[in-house]
């Protein structure tokens, strides 16, 4: 039979030599290489002191922007939910009223937003979808909870404050390069 | 005897007893760092600085758990396997000589609880009863594995124990005497007993492997093939007692091998510095400690760098390698002295 890797080694029970038979040179190999291992860099990195470091790009907990003037973004059009493989989202849409411009940016906003933070893989794909440019992933680990219902996060959570200072930074992700993307007209999702 | 003897060995026995517990606990500690580091990791770092009190830890925890004697178990031998494991291992201790000798207020003491005569051959007797305990925890627990484990720890001793004592028998036609102190002060200014009794060393050391139940001899207790052997059904501080004796027997192992071979508390140079009596039994003692860390270490160092022997190639190599190793050895250092005396 033809071999499929040049990898395979041929086994044979041919008797063991003098010097493999009194196993010392072989125990004293093993040593040396158990010894050089000894001193060897530790690579793992202590936990809770140290943390490793994340991907620019990595995709963690999600966040609702808002714009420049602290309204949301939101628009409640339901691309990112109808988007998620994992049904993970879901909302309910409501209608701005009269004096609340600062609050939401167009005449329709998500009164009730919730993802299951339990369903989602964390695809990207409701980034991918908004036309508004208001969900996206950060680098934020979704903590572990208790209850299964503490981890299906609401628009107290998913929103991000209106303070400037507390905004979260996405610019790793939004980039120009993904924006002139998005906006691409050669492309199926924006015809 | 008078009564300041008799208080400096009582003390005397206390410190060894508490060193040997001492030594024993953080072997424990040391065996998972050395474990950890060579597969590199970081091993126990938690509790404590450098996690050096995770032993303590772990003595509580043994100490909390549940303690179960199985229905079908023999009540008694339960009981007793552990102790005698226990007792034996420390028993060891008192025939090593751990020092010189040390004056104080103008009377002189030695650093050895007894110093028997026979010292070799009571170390012998105390190991071999250590088996006892292993076969008849295994035999009293009424589990096939702990059985399976015993059976293994009986056939391994009579494969061993027999090239050990026959190693030891060069050693005694050198030295000329079976007190452990005699030996030692033999040894004094690099007049090492390895150097003329290699080959009797290498035999004694793999022996010692066997004795203490480490790998690359760790038949009884092989978690994989045995889910732990001879302690199977142990759970608690009598499972801890198990552990801890395999732990005390490698400490008092690399005793007596580095007071056979290794020169005892002898070190290098010592006449020539040119320190007080009480200086040199002190620095001799740390010395004598050192080279028993260093066997300690060795004992690690092997375990995690070979794999378990088979059942088979245990037997192949007590009976038909170190047995024969061990009678040329005799004959040769017979010959040599029998020749070397004549003329």
């Amino acid at each position: 039979m033809q071999a499929l890797t040049n990898r395979s080694k041929v086994v044979s029970d041919k008797k063991m030599t003098f010097m493999e038979r009194i196993y010392i040179p072989a125990i004293l190999k093993g040593m040396s290489i158990t010894i050089r291992h000894f001193f060897r860099k530790k690579i793992s990195i202590n936990y809770p002191e140290q943390t490793r470091e994340f991907s620019k790009v990595y995709r963690g907990q999600h966040v609702l922007k808002r714009d420049d003037e602290g309204r949301e973004r939101c628009t409640a059009c339901g691309l990112c939910a109808v988007a998620c493989p994992a049904e993970a989202i879901t909302m309910i849409a409501g209608e701005r009223k009269p004096g609340e411009e600062n609050l939401y940016r167009e005449e329709k906003y998500a009164e009730v937003y919730t993802i299951n933070m339990l369903r989602c893989i964390f695809c990207g794909d409701c980034e991918d979808a908004c036309p508004k440019e208001a969900i996206f992933l950060t680098d934020r680990i979704v903590v572990s909870q208790y209850e299964r219902s503490s981890f299906i996060y609401g628009k107290d959570i998913l929103v991000e404050p209106l303070d400037q200072s507390l905004r979260i930074d996405i610019s790793a992700r939004q980039t120009e390069k993904v924006l002139n993307f998005k906006q691409d007209k050669r492309f199926a999702h924006n015809k | 005897m008078d009564l300041t003897l008799y208080i400096y060995k009582t003390i005397f026995l206390f410190i060894i007893l508490l060193v040997t517990l001492v030594v024993a606990m953080y072997s424990t500690y040391g065996e998972r760092k050395v474990a950890a580091f060579m597969q590199d990791r970081r091993g126990p770092n938690r509790a404590g600085p450098f996690g050096l009190l995770q032993p303590i830890a772990d003595g509580v925890k043994m100490f909390m758990k549940e303690e179960i004697i199985p229905l079908s178990a023999n009540k008694k031998l339960f009981i007793l396997g552990p102790s005698i494991a226990m007792t034996t291992a420390m028993l060891t201790g008192v025939v090593i000589p751990w020092g010189g000798i040390i004056t104080i207020a103008g009377r002189e003491f030695s650093m050895q609880i007894a110093d028997l005569n026979i010292g070799i051959l009571y170390v012998f007797a105390m190991v071999s009863i250590g088996v006892y305990g292993i076969m008849i925890g295994g035999w009293a627990s009424n589990n096939k594995y702990a059985l399976l484990g015993s059976i293994r720890a009986a056939s391994q001793m009579i494969s061993y124990e027999l090239a050990m004592g026959l190693s030891i028998v060069g050693l005694i036609l050198t030295t000329g005497s079976l007190s452990l102190n005699e030996i030692v002060a033999q040894q004094h200014g690099m007049h090492w007993n390895v150097f003329y009794q290699p080959l009797g060393f290498l035999i004694f050391l793999v022996c010692a492997f066997a004795e203490t139940n480490r790998a690359p001899f760790d038949l009884p207790e092989c978690e994989t093939e045995l889910i732990g052997g001879y302690h199977t059904e142990y759970s608690s501080m009598k499972l801890g007692f198990y552990l801890f004796a395999e732990y005390i027997n490698m400490f008092i192992s690399s005793a007596v091998i580095a007071t056979l071979y290794f020169g005892g508390y002898n070190m290098p140079f010592i006449d020539q510095i040119g320190l007080s009596p009480n200086m040199v039994t002190l620095l001799g003692t740390f010395f004598f400690f050192m080279k028993i860390f260093f066997f300690i270490f060795l004992f690690m160092w092997i375990r995690w760098t070979l794999p378990r022997f088979r059942y088979d190639q245990l037997m192949n190599l007590g009976w038909k390698k170190l047995m024969p190793l061990a009678i040329f050895n005799i004959m040769a250092t017979g010959a040599y002295y029998y020749f070397t005396e004549l003329t």
